[in-house]
């Protein structure tokens, strides 16, 4: 009966006025808005979204902001796991503070770790200039935009990690090393399966907040067409072109992978809720 | 220092043989990778911003943070601020006791919706606002019409700024009260405490320090957006530029020494946002 029913029966007052506010700021600030967005790109004729979507140079963006996403949520896959690794099991000096540090990347405005990479990257750079007499120029190119990306991913790799590995029975790997598994071992058959949950999450999370980031990557990506222009500053240039449909389209598939992330975040998650679940 | 040699006792105590040379070894080698790493990606632009930011002398740091259009930057950002965040805390709190309190159809839906804002780029974010009130937009012939104008002035500013800040109160507070049960609230309720009373006594004192949580997070995205800003604002000098859009247009005029100390003062910010977070977490509260 109570199933067909909207709302379950409460003693608490309130629903009625939270709900409706919440309903009624998220159409204003969010749905209509996104809808004004799709509906803009869907009144081009598909010729034109298709001219606009798979043009040379928006392809050389999608490549680079997915390639560098991509590569730079895998570098965070390793040393975001190392860092949560060494947070967790091992105590040293100074260990509170790296802890609080790791969330620096949420709370640096992306503009200030733009402009701050690009000083310590460039030719002249603290450590730009050590990787240029190497011949590794790093800002301005490919490079760079992976730098800027990696810092930007890194929270959400430790931040996911870190739960799961304080959660790992250190009796299962005492069990696995006393009856002769190696240290490689016991890490690739006990620690590794159940972290796989965690990582691909903040993997998922990482590469989708990389896709779109803007912020801390225009300053030191050079922002030549097709070599280092991301596509988000493809967007803001038909923008400032006063080309609407043209962004909106990018937009739109920019829109659409996000939702496709969004999407596999949260399966990734449920997956990982279900082992948990299973394992108890 | 003082910490480490008394857990490692502890640690070799309860994992007898684990002491060896060779696990101390990969120990302080992984300790070491791990902070090479966070070294130069993190503390490393850290530094360089105060280091170049100071680096002509503390009067040319001083002059060039009363820049009047740096200030009015300073000003705007802390205008927008003051409206986003509060806007954006009460929608938090009214979606969390929607959903955390009350059983409805739909409700896993209407929490995905909540989190969407994450998941879109901020130049997207912009760009939504400027395809309904820009002047080619949806509503741009009817706001020239009547003289007012959203984009390229503050409104914009503040809506863009409140789409991307929109779930950061709500994705905290909705774990946190359905983790605290509704078994207090009900009580109050049935002994004839008004909802007001029950909510201002009761959950509000339950839910403090994730209301704390997620209002400095709110708080420090709302001064540091860029990307969905910079689409809006028009980077009109001394009228719609944010602190983050000033740092841009002094770093592209070459005024390092302007760039990064206008920086500084963002950095600072997100310094003292990580401070309070971490004394919340020390009060016991972990995050969502």
């Amino acid at each position: 009966m109570s199933a067909r029913r909207f709302l379950q029966p409460s003693v608490l007052p309130g629903f009625g006025l939270t709900f409706g506010f919440t309903t009624f700021f998220l159409s204003a600030v969010v749905l209509i808005p996104l809808a004004a967005l799709v509906v803009k790109a869907a009144s081009m004729h598909w010729t034109d979204f298709l001219s606009v979507v798979l043009s040379r140079r928006a392809l050389g963006a999608y490549r680079l902001s997915f390639g560098a996403s991509l590569l730079a949520a895998t570098i965070n896959l390793g040393f975001g796991f190392l860092t949560a690794w060494t947070l967790v099991r091992y105590r040293f000096p100074g260990r509170a503070f790296i802890d609080a540090l790791i969330d620096l990347p949420f709370a640096l405005p992306t503009a200030v770790s733009g402009i701050a990479l690009t000083s310590v990257f460039s030719p002249t750079g603290p450590l730009g200039r050590p990787l240029a007499q190497a011949g590794i120029q790093v800002a301005y190119t490919w490079i760079g935009v992976t730098v800027a990306l990696t810092l930007i991913g890194l929270p959400f790799l430790v931040r996911t990690i870190q739960p799961a590995l304080t959660e790992i029975q250190r009796d299962l790997e005492d069990a696995a090393e006393t009856l002769g598994a190696g240290r490689l071992y016991t890490f690739r058959r006990i620690i590794l399966p159940a972290l796989a949950p965690a990582l691909l999450t903040g993997f998922a999370m990482a590469f989708a907040r990389g896709v779109g980031e803007y912020g801390s990557v225009i300053f030191i990506s050079g922002n030549l067409p097709m070599k280092t222009e991301i596509a988000p500053l493809l967007i803001v240039i038909h923008l400032e072109e006063f080309d609407y449909a043209g962004a909106a389209a990018l937009g739109v598939v920019m829109l659409v992978m996000s939702f496709i992330g969004l999407l596999a975040i949260n399966l990734l998650q449920a997956w990982g809720r279900r082992r948990i679940a299973s394992a108890r | 220092m003082a910490a480490a040699p008394h857990t490692l006792l502890d640690e070799s105590a309860a994992r007898p043989g684990r002491d060896s040379l060779h696990t101390l070894l990969v120990r302080w080698l992984l300790i070491g990778v791990a902070l090479a790493f966070l070294a130069a990606l993190l503390i490393a632009p850290l530094l360089t911003v105060f280091a170049v930011a100071l680096g002509s002398g503390i009067h040319a740091y001083l002059t060039s943070l009363a820049d009047p259009d740096t200030r009015s930057a300073i000003h705007l950002t802390l205008l927008t601020t003051a409206i986003v965040v509060p806007v954006n805390t009460l929608f938090g709190v009214a979606a969390a006791w929607c959903i955390a309190k009350f059983e409805f159809r739909g409700k896993s839906f209407l929490t995905t919706l909540i989190d969407l804002p994450l998941a879109v780029s901020p130049v997207v974010a912009g760009m939504l606002y400027v395809l309904l009130f820009g002047l080619q937009g949806w509503f741009g012939q009817w706001l020239q019409d009547r003289n007012l104008s959203i984009i390229f002035a503050l409104p914009g500013i503040v809506i863009a700024t409140m789409f991307v800040t929109f779930p950061y109160v709500a994705r905290e507070l909705i774990p946190l009260m359905q983790q605290l049960g509704n078994d207090e609230e009900e009580a109050a309720i049935t002994m004839g405490a008004g909802g007001w009373m029950t909510f201002f006594r009761v959950t509000l004192p339950k839910m403090r320090w994730g209301l704390v949580y997620g209002v400095i997070l709110c708080n420090a995205r709302s001064m540091g957006e860029f990307g969905a800003v910079s689409v809006v604002s028009g980077h009109i000098r001394g009228l719609t530029n944010t602190l983050p859009l000033q740092i841009e247009i002094l770093y592209h005029e070459y005024n390092a020494v302007g760039a990064f100390a206008t920086a500084s003062l963002l950095t600072l910010l997100a310094v003292l946002t990580l401070v309070i977070k971490t004394l919340v977490e020390r009060r016991g509260y972990k995050g969502h």
